[in-house]
């Protein structure tokens, strides 16, 4: 997705590479290609190209990627404003 | 008995049931024959009668007709469904994709079969929105291949993975309860890329024994994906966003505005009725019908023109497209009304702001709708121009009041 580009410098990915294993998973289920693989260690090569959608955090074995995981989407962020984070729900409101 | 009950159908409605070749008893009994009274087909009064009840049917349930026969297995019978989308499939699309009848249009979870599986044909899985499975299915007219479908409530696998109810739990919960390696003899499931977020693969193969593969993001990708050895390329694992894609999400951005349709009609009589005479009808309905125009042309900025252009409006943020988009159609239509004797400079100023107030909260409120937006950057947006909405919106309802009575 070189042409539809978000904000930058906004995302909260991290990688500890002295965690990493070198399973390549999470360069195979990130959407964006925001990770790929160097000398056996996964690193990041397109930061700003990170939705935050948390499958690589989620499939990391030795947790070494966190990301603060959620949906991009501003109805639902109301929602969290309003009724907090539990709940706020996506269901009939506008988003997704 | 099978020849019996395909006689009896043959005969009696003159069709027969598409697809299962010894399996005509229908899932699970061996039943007695059917008992069918020798009655003319031909009622003697009321209209005439419909097709005898089929074989598959049980008391109780509905037959699904996307289900066009039942595979035994280990397990026990396993419906098999068409890869052909029918009339009534395609209605549905339609429907759901216009916003109506969304939030129930599902399948029953579980274990289904396309094409002639055996144990060793790969395990697809999926969420059970009726949208995903029927576009799984149409893309499977050439594969052998069983379908785990999990219970997300009707919701889509990417939403419902970011909410988890596509989730390791189910899904291991589900391997479970269809006796999946009584059917399988490997022990692989093969899951749509999308599907990570909420899914952890390690997990699954812990507790169910069945590794996680993960799949295309599309299933365009799949037979593409099986022939290959499980080998997805690099464009099967990026996500896109073109302008069909977008496109398609249009008409439901739209139609679920509907609920705001009486506020926002009685608060613009209201506002427009508002004049040197305290509140007059006549206005209310003719001043208001400009600002109705004018609040289309902002769902028309924030809901079709952003969307469609969106990597060429200008700006990162989804706020100033919609405000750029915005200002653009208000122009338009100012440009497009002059002349016309309501029509002042300031209620022209009005119009063009409220279009552009509009056209900005919608089109940030597309960025949950498009799969490359983080949170993060939509809460840093919205905070920053969600104050600038509200004030041009009401800043064009003071001028809007204002200009009837200067009426310059």
């Amino acid at each position: 997705m070189k042409t539809l580009r978000y904000l930058d410098n906004v995302v909260t990915l991290t990688l500890d590479a002295s965690k990493c294993v070198g399973c390549a998973i999470c360069t195979e289920v990130c959407p964006h290609g925001v990770l790929a693989m160097d000398h056996r260690k996964a690193q990041i090569v397109d930061r700003d190209g990170c939705m935050e959608c948390g499958a690589c955090a989620k499939n990391c074995p030795t947790e070494a990627i966190t990301v603060t995981p959620g949906v991009g989407c501003a109805s639902y962020i109301i929602q969290t404003w309003i009724k907090g984070k539990e709940k706020a729900s996506c269901g009939g409101s506008g988003c997704c | 008995m099978n020849d019996l009950l395909n006689d009896l159908s043959k005969h009696t409605c003159g069709c027969t049931l598409g697809g299962a070749e010894s399996q005509d008893h229908g899932p699970g009994l061996e039943m007695l024959p059917i008992y069918r009274p020798s009655i003319k087909d031909e009622p003697c009064c009321g209209p005439p009668a419909g097709p005898p009840s089929n074989p598959f049917e049980r008391p109780g349930y509905t037959l699904c007709g996307f289900v066009e026969g039942f595979v035994h297995t280990p397990a026990g019978p396993v419906p098999k469904i068409k890869t052909r989308l029918e009339r009534s499939d395609r209605l549905g699309t339609l429907s759901v994709r216009l916003g109506y009848g969304r939030s129930n249009y599902k399948v029953a979870p579980g274990l289904y079969a396309v094409g002639q599986p055996d144990h060793d044909s790969p395990v697809l899985v999926t969420a059970n929105y009726k949208l995903s499975f029927d576009h799984l299915r149409a893309s499977l007219t050439e594969v052998n291949a069983w379908l785990l479908i999990l219970d997300t409530r009707g919701i889509n696998v990417w939403c419902a993975a970011g909410k988890g109810s596509f989730g390791t739990d189910e899904l291991v919960q589900r391997v479970k309860q269809t006796q999946l390696d009584r059917v399988v003899r490997h022990r692989r499931l093969i899951l749509p890329q999308l599907g990570a977020t909420g899914v952890a693969g390690g997990r699954v193969k812990k507790e169910c024994g069945f590794e996680v593969v993960w799949g295309p993001i599309r299933a365009s990708d799949l037979s593409a994906f099986l022939s290959s050895g499980l080998k997805a390329d690099g464009a099967m694992r990026r996500i896109t966003f073109s302008l069909t894609e977008r496109l398609v999400l249009v008409p439901v951005e739209i139609t679920l505005l509907r609920k705001y349709l009486w506020r926002t009609l009685a608060a613009i009589a209201v506002i427009s009725g508002i004049g040197p005479s305290i509140f007059s009808f006549g206005a209310a309905w003719q001043r208001g019908l400009l600002a109705v125009e004018a609040t289309l042309t902002g769902i028309f900025a924030g809901c079709v023109l952003v969307p469609a252009l969106l990597p060429w409006v200008p700006g990162r943020s989804f706020a100033i497209k919609g405000m750029l988009a915005g200002g653009f159609a208000g122009g338009a239509l100012a440009a497009g009304l002059w002349g016309t004797p309501l029509l002042t400079r300031w209620s022209a100023l009005a119009l063009v702001l409220l279009t552009m107030a509009l056209s900005s909260f919608l089109a940030m409120n597309f960025t949950g709708s498009t799969p490359f937006t983080s949170p993060s950057g939509v809460e840093k947006e919205m905070r920053r121009y969600m104050p600038v909405q509200a004030l041009a919106a009401l800043a064009a309802a003071l001028i809007w009041v204002t200009s009837a009575f200067i009426g310059v």
